[in-house]
């Protein structure tokens, strides 16, 4: 189990508990949190559940897959925190992580 | 703008159903909402279904859109286990298959499409199965296993993945297509023959030209499939995939323009202006290609969703979006950017030997369609080339040493 701070583009913050095994875009998603669309429903087909993670939870997060890695570089306003949240499996170490997300996702 | 406390029913809980609910609450709808659902439970993502599912990778709670507590939380009445039988567009009031009625002020049909049912000798015996539903998945999933054999009719996407998820757990599977290659109706040449032989790479066997005319079984079970040339495919189950047709009866009952699938508008409106129709079930507009056709695929789903949603709050209405589907099978991810209408060339980036390449469907020097195989650039770069209906240098298309940004940027 893990909270996960999710902050709109525009400064809402909604926070929710996230089951571990579960994906950071699939908490959002079941929460009805605006902003992440995950419109494949986490196959990393589509690249519309981009987040930015706080930096001091980076290296918590684990590597990026090459799949995801070359998703990521086509989407807009890819940063070097930009993570895909369907990529983002839940742990308890990752309790309290802070995730910003980007104003559109299409 | 519909008035603010408007009484919003949506009929079919699917994708389409389940994701307009949420976006209306999401964007601050204050009105009632009612979710009216064939099925028992609240609506779930289906293409999993065929793939993570069906090999036991992800579970009921994983596929569910929300969980149930969301739907009374959000203030959303979700009704299961129910139809709407009758729209009186006069009185503005959905009949129900419970014998109740629901008055709405804004109606959104979101019924969706159902499998086609072949109509021959032993179709309804046990063991021959059709994937559209959890309760189909449950029921092949229970039918699979080590050692059996699935007979798979018709080399569609949903065959074909079922078929590679029967290899992970252990069953034979045996590929029956009518027309002289799999993916006939979908696909082009080069991604049929790639996709034959990862099948059979992985032990799945292929009869092609096979006309199935019936299923054979003992003591009401089936136990194989019956071809036109009188060969018999032992089977212990039969998964039928050869298309879907919308569930329009509900709209053309009402007296709401139909054509293969419920007409509508580029905002997702039928020819009733209290009513929209979202999803599978619809005909509608894409204007890339100019013309209408009908999209089974979650991507349209959620695009028409959100349509409907924007008109309902007063939000502007959003962009056009490149229709775009994928499918997963072994450990090959395909994803599909746009339909191939229209195109006068098929050129292929990349070495489909080596696992990553893509097939771009051109139109003079316009990209049409992009099949990507472990190919994300190519799928990503290929939608935005798409939808700007930009020129692509086609020498420089294909050539994998020019990188799909320099191709775009060109």
């Amino acid at each position: 189990m893990a909270k996960i701070t999710y902050i709109e583009h525009d400064g809402t913050e909604h926070v929710h508990d996230g089951k571990t095994g579960l994906s950071v875009m699939e908490v959002a998603v079941k929460n009805n949190v605006p902003g992440i669309d995950a419109d494949c429903g986490g196959a990393c087909a589509c690249a519309t559940c981009h987040v930015y993670v706080d930096p001091a939870w980076l290296d918590k997060t684990g590597d990026k897959s090459a799949m995801e890695e070359s998703m990521l570089d086509f989407a807009e306003g890819v940063e070097p925190n930009s993570r895909l949240a369907c990529q983002i499996k839940i742990t308890d170490g990752l309790d309290g992580i802070v995730v910003r997300l980007p104003e559109s996702q299409h | 703008m519909t008035s603010a406390d408007a009484h919003v029913v949506i009929v079919g809980a699917g994708h389409a159903g389940g994701t307009l609910a949420a976006l209306l609450r999401q964007y601050g709808h204050a009105g009632a909402v009612t979710l009216v659902g064939e099925e028992p439970i609240p609506p779930y993502q289906r293409p999993p279904l065929s793939k993570a599912w069906l090999k036991g990778e992800a579970d009921a709670e994983s596929l569910a859109l929300k969980p149930l507590e969301f739907y009374a939380g959000n203030r959303i009445d979700f009704r299961p286990s129910v139809r709407g039988v009758g729209i009186d567009r006069v009185r503005k009031v959905l009949a129900l298959s419970d014998g109740s009625e629901l008055a709405y002020d804004v109606l959104v049909l979101a019924t969706g499409a159902r499998p086609i049912r072949l109509p021959i000798p032993g179709a309804d015996l046990d063991g021959v199965l059709e994937l559209r539903t959890a309760a189909d998945a449950e029921a092949l999933k229970a039918a699979l296993g080590p050692g059996r054999t699935m007979a798979v009719v018709g080399g569609g996407y949903i065959g074909l993945e079922a078929a590679a998820s029967a290899r992970a757990l252990g069953a034979d599977a045996v590929v029956l297509e009518r027309e002289p290659r799999i993916l006939a109706r979908v696909a082009g040449e080069v991604l049929s023959s790639f996709f034959r032989q990862a099948h059979e790479t992985h032990g799945v066997r292929f009869l092609t030209g096979a006309s199935v005319t019936g299923f054979r079984g003992e003591g009401g079970k089936v136990t194989g499939v019956e071809l036109a040339d009188g060969q018999v495919i032992d089977c212990d189950l039969a998964l039928v995939g050869v298309g879907a047709v919308p569930n329009q009866e509900l709209a053309q009952e009402a007296g709401l323009a139909v054509n293969r699938g419920v007409v509508v508008d580029l905002g997702a409106r039928t020819s009733d202006p209290a009513i929209f129709a979202i999803g599978d079930v619809t005909l509608r507009p894409m204007p890339i290609y100019g013309r209408d056709f009908r999209m089974e695929s979650v991507p349209n789903a959620l695009e028409q969703a959100k349509q409907v949603a924007c008109a309902i709050t007063g939000r502007p209405a959003p962009a056009g979006e490149t229709p775009w589907q994928w499918s997963d099978q072994y450990d090959i991810k395909l994803q599909i950017a746009g339909y191939n209408f229209d195109s006068d060339q098929s050129l292929v980036r990349g070495d489909p030997a080596s696992g990553h390449f893509a097939i771009f469907h051109l139109k003079g020097d316009q990209v049409q369609a992009v099949e990507a195989i472990n190919s994300p650039p190519e799928f990503m770069m290929g939608r935005q080339l798409i939808g700007s209906r930009r020129p692509v240098d086609k020498q420089r298309l294909a050539d994998t040493s020019v990188s799909m940004k320099e191709v775009a940027a060109a």
